[in-house]
């Protein structure tokens, strides 16, 4: 068996990790502008990335590091996108 | 998770590690919530980008090392990919929120940039 003490902290990390990204989500539902939005989404992009690699070392896969990086490209794209957006009011002028 | 013996000191440091990250990531979304205006709000998420990603890609880097074959220093790419393109994105957002606090009429601070250009072109 895996160290004692790795299988308690692993899925007590795995559960703060969901506990942050509801406090984004909580962020994203009521934030008064829209940029508060962008933000909390930003923050849960970086908390679901977060989630993926210690799920790499819970299942000792690491796969897991793909789908990692993937958020990571994704998240920085989409965020991009909508931060120009509300500069300019457009993605690509 | 896989059933081999891991030695204890690796044990705990990837134990605090991880959980160090995730504790940080805790309060930077705390943050996130609890604080007033969105340009003191804009502040909390950066720890989760610098100090909470740099634990737990320092936990999967010893873990990984320590239980595959060789150095596994693939988890450090995405730390720096994080750290190339988070300050990217907050910049824009911070700008974007300025612009549109200016446009709204709301006390912030001026355009520095556009009157400098006015000064220097008054006289």
């Amino acid at each position: 068996m895996t160290g004692s003490l790795l299988a308690w902290a692993l899925p007590s990390a795995l559960f703060m990790l969901v506990a942050a990204m509801v406090l984004c989500l909580v962020r994203l539902l009521k934030g008064p502008a829209a940029q508060d939005r962008v933000l909390a989404l930003d923050c849960i992009y970086l908390n679901g990335m977060l989630l993926m690699l210690v799920l790499g070392i819970y299942y000792g896969s690491q796969h897991y590091f793909e789908a990692a990086m993937l958020i990571a490209l994704v998240g920085f794209a989409s965020s991009t996108a909508m931060a120009k957006f509300l500069l300019r009011g457009e993605v690509i002028e | 998770m896989n059933g081999q013996d891991l030695p204890l000191w690796l044990d705990i440091s990837v134990s605090l590690l991880v959980l160090a990250g995730a504790a940080i990531a805790f309060l930077g979304s705390l943050g996130l919530l609890r604080l007033k205006s969105y340009f003191e709000r804009v502040h909390a998420p950066a720890i989760i980008a610098t100090m909470a990603c740099w634990c737990v890609m320092h936990a999967t880097l010893l873990y990984f090392s320590m239980v595959g074959e060789g150095l596994a220093v693939h988890a450090l790419l995405i730390a720096l990919f994080v750290a190339v393109t988070v300050p990217v994105t907050n910049i824009f957002l911070m700008r974007a929120a300025l612009f549109r606090a200016r446009r709204m009429g709301e006390a912030v601070p001026a355009n520095l940039s556009r009157t400098a250009t006015e000064d220097a072109r008054e006289p």
